[in-house]
């Protein structure tokens, strides 16, 4: 019941900031239709809607760590947080209740990628269904990395690192807008190294039906996500210490 | 009877003492300001009464449960209204006393009483759909102290409630914490001397982390032998009074 009353209010705080959707829901679908008229003019083969959706999906979720990085921040910030430290909610229902909420965001807007990706051409499978089914432990990795964010950072400060730093890593170092084989080296490794490009290639093998393709990428993003949430765990509950 | 008994409570960071070895009581009912200057150690009290914060040295009783030992007691009578504003901006003003009711635990019909008597006591009625974050500030500040009140807390900590507000902003609130003498003990801490000495039963005053004095307004005045309740607080401050 708390939980319940504390994740339904940041719910409503995420999704009544019109800037949310716009960037949140109208960012990635606008890159979907975008990249697909160029595809339409200049064929390139990463940019086919069946290998494109899954990356933008993927994409997409860097907007989820920005707002549970937001929120946090920002009850932080105007002491919202500090009068909740003294009612009977407890460290866990602070965290699911900054958590929950977001996963049916996520989930939403894959959901409306790959309706999009439909009217632009992408074949109905089941496949979709499971795609969408595997972006969640995607979308607790990225909300993770925003709850870890919002109990470092300050709401401005946040902007930047999540706004900016994070939507960048995750679009260049995600093999999304192009092959990182062409460059090859260094930025390869790192790419490889960090749980982005791992995401979206699972996402490409499971609409592509190649489950056998999901491995070892599956393990990347799980151990990561996990190992975001533990951290964002911590991060959290000492600086409600801090106090 | 003591709501708050103070045992030589104590909180370091680091090299800097913020408060150290305090002493207190705070009877029933009381109306308790604690004034100082900026890093006088009046925050960080009540953080660490409010249980935000925990002591380096000492113990708080507040009627009779300890906030090192028994936090979830402690936290089931209190409630906090902090400096800042702390209410949910993107909330209507009904949505955030929901908000509070339903972390609390309250059902539908005692949610319902709750927010109708208090948008009542804290005359709410004509902002009760606005969204929190589009109110003034001395409608904020209504709100959260209203917020504070939901748990109907025997013991109400305000920091700060008035600050940045305007005079008539101020003046309404003032009447509305009068209103809540009698009906839970009330620590207060303000900037503004005239607030302390118009609304407090009693009086400390602390200055780096120590208690400089602890009396009613007019023996404070008594004792820095001035008629000025400032002018009395600027002779502890700087020791010139004893």
């Amino acid at each position: 019941m708390r939980i319940l009353t504390f994740a339904n209010r940041n719910t409503k705080e995420i999704l009544r900031d019109p800037l949310n959707l716009a960037f949140g829901l109208g960012f990635p679908l606008v890159l979907i239709v975008l990249l697909s008229a160029i595809q339409a003019n200049i064929p390139v083969a990463l940019f086919e809607i069946q290998h494109l959706t899954p990356g933008i999906t993927v994409f997409g979720l860097s907007f989820m760590t920005l707002f549970s990085a937001t929120i946090i921040a920002k009850d932080r910030g105007s002491s919202l947080l500090q009068r909740l430290y003294t009612t009977p909610l407890t460290p866990i229902d602070f965290i699911l209740g900054y958590t929950l909420p977001i996963v049916p965001i996520a989930i939403a807007q894959c959901a409306i990628c790959y309706i999009v990706a439909i009217i632009l051409g992408l074949e109905i499978t089941v496949n979709i269904i499971y795609a969408i089914v595997f972006i969640i432990p995607v979308s607790i990795l990225f909300i993770a990395l925003g709850l870890l964010c919002g109990s470092v950072f300050t709401d401005k400060q946040v902007g930047g690192i999540c706004g900016a730093l994070l939507t960048n890593l995750s679009a260049w170092l995600s093999g999304i807008w192009f092959d990182l084989e062409l460059v090859g080296g260094i930025f390869q490794k790192i790419a490889y190294a960090l749980p982005f490009v791992h995401a979206v290639e699972m996402e490409r093998a499971v609409l592509a039906g190649n489950y056998a393709h999901i491995f070892p990428h599956i393990w990347w993003v799980l151990g990561y996500a996990a190992a975001a949430l533990v951290a964002a765990v911590l991060l959290f509950l000492r600086q409600m210490k801090k106090q | 009877m003591d709501a708050i008994r103070i045992v030589a409570l104590t909180k370091k960071y680091k090299d800097v003492v913020a408060v150290d070895n305090l002493y207190l009581t705070v009877q029933k009912g009381e109306l308790f300001s604690l004034l100082g200057v900026n890093g006088a150690g009046k925050t960080t009290t009540i953080k660490m009464l409010s249980c935000l914060t925990q002591p380096t040295n000492g113990d708080a009783f507040l009627n009779g449960k300890s906030i090192c030992k028994d936090t979830s007691a402690v936290k089931s009578i209190i409630a906090v209204s902090p400096q800042e504003t702390a209410v949910a901006p993107g909330l209507s003003v009904r949505e955030n006393l929901e908000l509070i009711c339903g972390i609390h635990g309250f059902t539908k019909e005692k949610r319902s009483a709750k927010i109708e008597e208090l948008t009542e006591l804290l005359g709410l009625e004509t902002v009760i759909k606005k969204k929190a974050g589009k109110l003034s500030g001395g409608w904020q500040r209504r709100l959260s102290i209203a917020m504070a009140l939901i748990s109907e807390p025997q013991i109400l900590f305000l920091d700060e409630p008035t600050l940045g507000l305007d005079v008539l902003a101020r003046s309404d609130l003032w009447d509305i914490i009068r209103s809540l003498k009698g009906k839970a003990t009330i620590i207060l801490t303000t900037h503004y001397m005239e607030e302390a000495e118009a609304l407090s039963d009693r009086i400390a005053i602390m200055k780096d982390g120590n208690l400089l004095i602890c009396d009613t307004a007019d023996k404070i005045k008594e004792k820095a032998e001035t008629d000025n309740f400032e002018e009395a607080f600027v002779r502890i401050v700087k020791g010139v009074a004893k």
